[in-house]
C-alpha cells in the first residue's frame, strides 16, 4: 500500500461525489432514454425526428465536448435570459448540475436505442391482451410492457452505466471535486502524480467491479421465473 | 446564436481536426498491432497465458481514459529513472506521444476483446479443414483463423473506432490542440462557447459519418463471397452463364 500522505479522506469525499454524480446522471439518462424510445415509436412524425436527431447528435460528438458545451453554453444562455430582467452579473450552472445533465444526455441518447430495441421485442399480443382486459395505456406500459422490456434492456443499460461511471472523470475538467479532481489536488500538494492517479484508477476499478456485481443481481432478478435463462 | 461566428472559426477548428485524425489513426494502428497478440494469448488454453491479457484488458476497460492519460503524461514523470532515460524521456515529455501511447494501449484492450470473440467464433470446421490439409498451428492461425476473425470483428471494430474518435477529445486535457483543444482555445479568445462548440461538434459528426460510410464500404468489399451473384439473382443475366450450383435444390 503506497503512502497517500493523508489524502485518503479527500479521495473518499471525491468517491462520494462521483457516486452521487453517476446516480443523478443515471436518473436523468433513464428518463431521457425512455422518452426518446417512446418518441421514436410515436405516430407523430416531428417527435420521431427530434428523437432521431437527439440520438444521432449525442452519439456523434465526444462526451467531453457535451460536458463543456453544457457548462459554458448554459451560462451564456442563462445570462441572455437574465438580462431583460435586469440581472447583468455572471451566471453559471454548478459543475454538478452541468455534469449530471451532460452525462445524463449522453446516457439517454444511447439508452433510447436500447429501450427501443427492447420495446420492439415485446410481442404486440401482450399489449392487446392487456387492452382486452380493460387496462389503460399507463397501466399497460408500467405493468405489462416495461417489466418484459426491462429484462431485455438491462444488459445494454448495464454496459452504458459502466461507461457513464468512467465518463464521470470528465466532469473534473469543469472543476467538480470528484475522484479525479481530488487526485489532482493531491498531486499538486505532493508532486506524486503516479501514486494518486493510480489510486484514482483503483477507485474506478472498484466502482466498476461493484457495479458489475449489482448488475448481475439485477439481471438474475429480472430473469426470474424464466426457465433456462441463465445470467452469465 | 450567431452562425457567422461558427463559420469564422471553422478554418482553425479544421486544423485541430487534422491533429484529431492523426491521433486516431496512429494510435489505432499501434492499437491493432498490440491487440492481435493479446487476443491470441487471451484464447490460449493455458491459464497463465490467459491471465496476463485478462489483467491488461480488465485494467484498461475498467478505468477512465482520462486517468490512463494522466498516468502516462503526468504519472510517469514521478520516476527519476524515466526522467533520466535518454530514450524514454524525449518521447514521454511530449503530450503528442503520450496521447498516442495512451490511446493505443486503451484501444488495444477493447480491440483484443472484440478479436477474442471473433477468434472464438471462427467455425471449428474451418480450423479442422486447415489441420486436415497439414497446416501447422501457426499457419492455421495466420492464414485461416486471423483473416476470418478480422472479417467477423469488422463491424464491432467500427464502433470502437468511433468511440476512440470521441475519446481523442481528451487529448485537449494535456494541452494538445486537437479539435476540442482548438475549440477551447478559440473560446478563450472570442467568448462564444455555444457557436464554437457546435461548430466543433459538427466536424466530429462529419468525421463520424465519413468513418461509418468508409467502414460500411470495407464491409461490403470483404463480404462479396456471402452475397448472391448477379447471375443467381436475375436468372441468366448478361455475361457469363451461371455456373452450376452445388447442392442447390431447385
Amino acid at each position: 500500500m503506497p503512502d497517500l500522505h493523508g489524502f485518503e479522506d479527500e479521495l473518499l469525499l471525491g468517491l462520494w461525489m462521483t457516486v452521487r454524480l453517476a446516480l443523478t446522471a443515471l436518473a436523468i439518462g433513464l428518463v431521457l432514454g425512455l422518452a426518446g424510445a417512446a418518441a421514436m415509436a410515436s405516430s407523430i412524425a416531428p417527435a420521431r425526428w427530434i428523437a432521431t436527431a437527439y440520438t444521432t447528435i449525442i452519439r456523434g460528438i465526444p462526451e467531453l465536448l457535451v460536458v463543456l458545451l453544457i457548462y459554458f453554453g448554459a451560462s451564456t444562455v442563462l445570462m441572455a435570459v437574465a438580462r431583460p430582467f435586469g440581472h447583468t452579473g455572471y451566471l453559471e450552472l454548478s459543475p454538478f448540475i452541468a455534469g449530471s445533465l451532460a452525462l445524463g444526455l449522453t446516457f439517454g441518447g444511447y439508452a433510447a436505442e436500447v429501450f427501443r430495441g427492447a420495446f420492439q421485442s415485446v410481442s404486440p399480443g401482450q399489449r392487446e391482451a392487456a387492452q382486452a382486459l380493460g387496462m389503460g395505456p399507463v397501466d399497460i406500459f408500467f405493468r405489462i410492457v416495461l417489466p418484459q422490456a426491462w429484462r431485455l434492456a438491462l444488459p445494454g443499460l448495464g454496459n452504458l452505466f459502466l461507461v457513464l461511471m468512467k465518463d464521470t472523470a470528465l466532469v473534473s475538467v469543469i472543476g467538480l471535486e470528484e475522484v479525479m479532481r481530488k487526485a489532482q489536488f493531491a498531486v499538486g500538494a505532493t508532486k506524486e502524480p503516479f501514486t494518486f492517479y493510480l489510486a484514482a484508477a483503483v477507485i474506478y476499478l472498484g466502482l466498476t467491479v461493484i457495479s458489475m456485481g449489482i448488475l448481475a443481481v439485477l439481471e438474475r432478478r429480472a430473469n426470474r421465473g424464466l426457465p433456462g435463462m441463465r445470467v452469465t | 446564436m450567431n452562425i457567422q461566428v461558427s463559420l469564422d472559426v471553422l478554418p482553425e477548428l479544421l486544423k485541430g481536426a487534422w491533429l484529431t485524425l492523426q491521433l486516431l489513426f496512429i494510435s489505432g494502428f499501434f492499437g491493432v498491432l498490440l491487440a492481435v497478440p493479446l487476443a491470441i494469448a487471451r484464447t490460449s488454453s493455458l491459464v497463465l497465458v490467459r491471465a496476463l491479457p485478462f489483467a491488461y484488458i480488465f485494467f484498461f476497460r475498467g478505468t477512465p481514459l482520462l486517468v490512463q492519460l494522466f498516468l502516462v503524461y503526468y504519472g510517469l514523470s514521478q520516476f527519476q529513472v524515466i526522467q533520466d532515460s535518454p530514450i524514454l524521456w524525449p518521447i514521454l515529455r511530449e503530450p503528442y506521444w503520450c496521447a498516442i501511447i495512451t490511446f493505443a494501449l486503451h484501444t488495444a484492450a477493447y480491440i483484443a476483446e472484440i478479436l477474442r470473440g471473433a477468434i472464438q467464433a471462427v467455425p471449428p470446421g474451418e480450423i479442422e479443414a486447415a489441420r486436415a490439409l497439414g497446416m501447422g498451428r501457426a499457419t492455421t492461425m495466420g492464414r485461416i483463423v486471423l483473416p476470418r476473425a478480422a472479417r467477423l470483428a469488422l463491424p464491432a471494430y467500427g464502433n470502437e473506432l468511433i468511440l476512440m474518435l470521441k475519446g481523442s477529445a481528451l487529448a485537449s486535457t494535456i494541452t494538445l490542440l486537437d479539435l476540442t483543444g482548438m475549440a477551447r482555445t478559440v473560446i478563450a479568445r472570442n467568448y462564444m462557447p455555444v457557436e464554437t462548440f457546435l461548430a466543433a461538434g459538427l466536424i466530429y459528426m462529419t468525421i463520424t459519418f465519413v468513418l461509418v460510410r468508409g467502414l460500411r464500404w470495407v464491409e461490403h468489399r470483404t463480404s462479396a463471397h456471402t452475397r448472391a451473384r448477379p447471375a443467381d439473382v436475375a436468372g441468366a443475366g448478361p455475361g457469363l452463364p451461371a455456373p452450376p450450383r452445388r447442392g442447390a435444390r431447385d
